[in-house]
């Protein structure tokens, strides 16, 4: 726990307990840093992810629940700020299209299994009666012919 | 759907990928919309850079302003700076928010490049920076005559940028703001 806070952070806050530690961690983690976008705010060395860490220690320190902390920083910076943004308008598309595409992917699995079983099933193999005679006189005439 | 028609769907879709992947390469990832877009400029209360004078929101709001985010450490403010002096100079009313600088090496350095600014706001703690959402100096702000922002541009202002985003903004702001 420790070390690994050691090589997360440069700073290092203290908290009045435990809990809060574990609530810090977890959302330093989960906050996303506007400067260096695939990173978050944790493993940031950007200035602006040291201010949201300070920020983030005093709002905990401050009793804000996690849910008040994450509106704050998301009124500000946006959903972007979260890399598990919240359901609903232009993040539900990003939230469905997973679903979407496995579904698709496993509609498209289907329709192929299935016709590929009818070819090999024998289904269309069935002659009709036209087809059976017209058969029938080819093969008369090739014995004929042989 | 005909069955000729079918082979070549798996093309369509590569096509359409391809399509989604090229617009991909031409678009920044870092030009994020502020999150205050349509949203009045946070309050505040801070003092003037350089004088005693405490400023609030309402002196630079009335008029439809830049606020241009900057610092003395900031390289690129360096860059913008001459551009904005061009801009205060043809009458385009812009208010300074001085982020996370000191006030000494702020005031050398109007007073060496010259001072575009109709205010600077000092804003040594970054707090108003916090509240507008910003992430790394130089950022310049819209604000329309009621001080609520209208467009965010993160990075140096040149001419290309506010002949072909700001300067259109400003105008229809302006002009929206003298038929009110």
């Amino acid at each position: 726990m420790l070390a690994s806070q050691a090589l997360a952070v440069i700073e290092t806050y203290d908290f009045s307990s435990p809990d809060l530690e574990v609530r810090y961690q977890q959302l330093s983690e989960e906050l996303r840093c506007p400067k260096c976008q695939n990173q978050n705010i944790a493993d940031s060395n950007a200035p602006i992810a040291q201010d949201l860490r300070k920020l983030l220690h005093q709002q905990l320190e401050a009793g804000a629940s996690n849910e008040e902390i994450l509106d704050y920083m998301v009124a500000r910076y946006g959903e972007f700020v979260r890399y598990r943004p919240r359901f609903g308008g232009t993040t539900v598309f990003l939230w469905l299209a997973p679903v979407l595409l496995l579904m698709a992917a496993a509609g498209v699995l289907a329709a192929t299994l299935r016709s590929r079983s009818s070819a090999v099933g024998g289904g269309g193999s069935e002659l009709t009666e036209q087809e059976q005679a017209h058969l029938k006189s080819l093969l008369d005439k090739t014995e004929r012919d042989s | 759907m005909g069955p000729r028609l079918k082979l070549f769907l798996p093309l369509f879709l590569f096509a359409l990928l391809a399509l989604v992947l090229f617009r991909g390469l031409f678009l920044d990832p870092s030009e994020m919309p502020s999150a205050l877009i349509d949203r009045p400029l946070p309050a505040f209360n801070l003092p003037a850079l350089g004088g005693g004078q405490q400023l609030s929101r309402d002196d630079v709001t009335g008029q439809v302003a830049l606020l241009n985010v900057w610092a003395t450490w900031c390289v690129s403010c360096r860059v913008e700076h001459p551009y904005l002096r061009e801009l205060a100079d043809a009458g385009i009313p812009i208010y300074g928010l001085n982020y996370k600088d000191s006030d000494v090496a702020a005031r050398d350095w109007l007073d060496e490049l010259g001072d575009p600014y109709r205010l600077n706001i000092a804003d040594r703690e970054g707090t108003l920076g916090l509240d507008l959402g910003v992430y790394g100096a130089p950022e310049t702000y819209l604000l329309d005559a009621r001080g609520v922002v209208r467009y965010r541009h993160v990075g140096v202002v040149n001419e290309e940028i506010w002949r072909e985003v700001l300067q259109p903004l400003y105008l229809e702001l302006e002009q929206g703001a003298i038929t009110q």
